[in-house]
């Protein structure tokens, strides 16, 4: 998040996008709920009927993959109608005539038909966000996983900058992270392309001040492979080992053939966790690991907070940390440079070459955790980003055209599948399902799909559904209602029984690499 | 009854808890922080529930090395040599970018740190990634 949490207080609209956050942030969700209490505007823009959308002051039901479109059309109205801050585009950002002709052919009625809304939404949105002094964009996997995610999450920084909402409380571009250290993990660099605080691979002087800090030479400067496309590289026999730290890619990536293959075809497979899964059935190797309750650390959230985990119990049998383990594997390669006495040693040396994380000492977190940058000991934080200046200067508006997604319903397919959480299960379900109350609650998989769908092909709730896709098929109870609108279906990929994943579509983001979870073809059928 | 503070292991909004633990060492419940930022005494179902799984019997507790395509126990120094010598077969005969390691967004950032760092400073690969996309 550019922002935090508590600028949902703050805001006088929020431009909630591809986030269903009663249920996967639920306590941000019930902060939009109070602040729509008390005044604020608030939009949803997410096909399916979320809780959000009963209290919402627009419910806008853009056709899945059109984001790009629709956020360009909100800022065709915006220029058009002078609501724009021109102040703000003139001093703070650079790039606003090549915008400004991309978006000037999103008329609202081109816009409503590629979104399948009407012009008015496409206005009144406009009208709604452009309002107030201060307004909030604030989404997730909804805008993100798409074989377009990196336009989608550029379009939003275009309409924030547009109209001035950036750099101040109660504004800003603000992803919602869905787990609990997917911000510290990319903060700390387990990304192929940057050390830890983003300093980059490819920069010489990045790989020196850590070839200096960790005692070797030669750190390799070319970008490496992301999870998906280690994947592809495993199926191409590429990748012949592959070390896996408390991830169930069988369960979590696209196409899960595609994921046992590439798996299935390594030389050597590890897998490190807390739990037997089916990526674990595969591994030559199984080493057992602590789990949050029995370690130290930290945990950076999705407002940049990073703070405290603290040991609460022993682990179980034999398992042990998994810094400790690393270490060890470190130590036989011959390598001492992984050997610590405490995740607080750990951190002070990640304090010492991460400029953003130079002041978040265990000392200084211990009640209350610090936002980055936070680059020394007296400084206290930092709430939004790019107040005054942004990082690289002006604000680059990097203004895209809409583009289809990469697989849409056709006649065999007629379907249109998107997944992704519920309210009681958290990802691959390997915790969750686990937790005896939670798994009362929702112990099925089920696919939901519109009551006009469901009376044509003779499908009632909660009886079984064949659900498939050129990928693969499988069983689910169906959910009807009206939560999905006619010709699309939602599954969650929690269950390992009917995993969404077996369904969904390898085709990724050119840029980001991210699977397009949001948008595939599909079938469904009775089950017989 | 021992209260320890700690953050919630699920999504991102980074909500902070009470685990309490029994006189056995063992978890048995959770208590919300009324003076956490971003809490304020609340949690959702999953953070109240968040004392159960770890005491779950399917938990891995000793380490285990696939032999005649089976999965059988083995010492911590047995498997660690297994992984440390077949990384390093692998490396010596098809380069260091024949190797990838997946970090995790469930463990912490001193963890995330040094997987990273094994990555990078020993097996000499930028090939590591974590499910950020997913």
């Amino acid at each position: 998040m550019t922002n935090s949490i508590s600028c949902v207080e703050q805001t006088g609209c929020i431009l909630l996008i591809g986030s269903n956050t009663t249920e996967q942030h639920p306590l941000i969700g019930t902060r939009i709920i109070n602040a729509v209490k008390k005044g604020m505007k608030l939009i949803v823009a997410d096909n399916r009927k979320i809780r959000l959308a009963e209290i919402a002051d627009m419910h806008i039901r853009l056709e899945n993959g059109t984001n790009v479109a629709f956020l360009n059309g909100l800022m065709h109205v915006i220029i058009k109608e002078g609501l724009a801050d021109d102040e703000y585009v003139k001093t703070r950002t650079e790039n606003y005539d090549e915008l400004k002709a991309i978006v000037e052919e999103y008329t609202p009625e081109r816009t409503a038909e590629i979104c399948k809304i009407t012009p008015e939404e496409v206005v009144n949105a406009a009208r709604m966000y452009s309002a107030p002094e201060a307004a909030m964009i604030v989404y997730c996997m909804g805008i993100t996983q798409h074989s377009h995610g990196v336009d989608n999450v550029k379009s939003c920084a275009n309409l924030a900058m547009l109209t001035g909402n950036v750099g101040k409380a109660g504004t800003g571009v603000n992803p919602l992270r869905g787990q609990n250290n997917v911000q510290g993990a990319c903060d700390m660099g387990a990304l192929p392309n940057v050390y830890t605080g983003y300093q980059k691979v490819v920069d010489e002087a990045s790989r020196a001040v850590f070839e200096k800090a960790w005692g070797v030479e030669n750190l390799p400067g070319n970008v490496g492979l992301t999870v998906t496309t280690a994947i592809n590289a495993a199926c191409d026999g590429q990748l012949k080992a592959l070390f896996v730290l408390g991830e169930n890619p069988m369960m979590s990536d696209p196409d899960q053939h595609h994921v046992k293959t590439g798996l299935e075809n390594l030389d050597f497979l590890v897998v490190q966790d807390i739990f037997p899964t089916p990526t674990t059935a595969l591994a030559d190797v199984v080493l057992p690991a602590a789990c949050y309750a029995e370690k130290d650390g930290t945990f950076t959230s999705t407002e940049r907070r990073v703070q405290r985990v603290r040991k609460a119990c022993d682990p179980p049998g034999k398992a042990r940390q998994d810094w400790e383990i690393v270490g060890d594997i470190a130590k036989r390669m011959g390598y001492d440079g992984l050997t610590y006495n405490s995740p607080e040693e750990i951190m002070d040396e990640i304090t010492r070459v991460t400029p953003i994380y130079g002041g978040m000492q265990y000392d200084r977190i211990d009640q209350v955790g610090l936002q980055w940058p936070c680059p020394d000991r007296e400084h206290p934080g930092t709430p939004f980003l790019h107040k005054g200046t942004f990082k690289r200067g002006l604000g680059l508006f990097g203004p895209a055209s809409y583009m289809p997604p990469m697989e849409l319903p056709d006649e065999e397919y007629p379907f249109l599948l998107a997944t992704g959480r519920c309210y009681f299960h958290f990802h691959t379900g390997t915790m969750t399902r686990r937790t005896r109350l939670l798994d009362r609650e929702e112990r099925f998989p089920y696919v939901e799909i519109n009551l006009d769908d469901a009376k044509r092909l003779g499908i009632y709730d909660r009886f079984p559904v064949m659900v498939s896709t050129r990928r693969g098929e499988v069983k689910a109870l169906a959910r009807v209602s009206d939560v999905v609108v006619p010709g699309h279906l939602f599954m969650t990929f929690h269950f390992e029984e009917a995993a969404a994943n077996a369904l969904t579509n390898n085709a990724l983001d050119p840029v980001a690499k991210i699977p397009e979870y949001k948008v595939c073809a599909a079938q469904v059928r009775r089950a017989s | 009854m021992k209260r320890t503070l700690t953050t919630c292991p699920y999504c991102g909004t980074g909500c902070q808890f009470y685990l309490l633990t029994d006189g056995n060492g063992r978890l048995v419940g959770v208590e919300p922080s009324s003076e956490h930022v971003i809490s304020k005494g609340q949690l959702c179902v999953k953070g109240w529930n968040a004392f159960n799984f770890p005491n779950h019997p399917d938990r891995l507790t000793v380490p285990q090395i696939r032999k005649n395509g089976k999965l059988v126990e083995a010492s911590w120094d047995e498997a660690l040599d297994l992984v440390a010598s077949k990384l390093k077969e692998v490396q010596e005969k098809h380069g260091a970018d024949s190797i990838a390691f997946f970090s995790s967004a469930k463990t912490t950032n001193e963890e995330n740190y040094a997987l990273m760092k094994l990555a990078r400073a020993v097996f000499k690969t930028n090939n590591v990634d974590h499910c950020a996309r997913l």
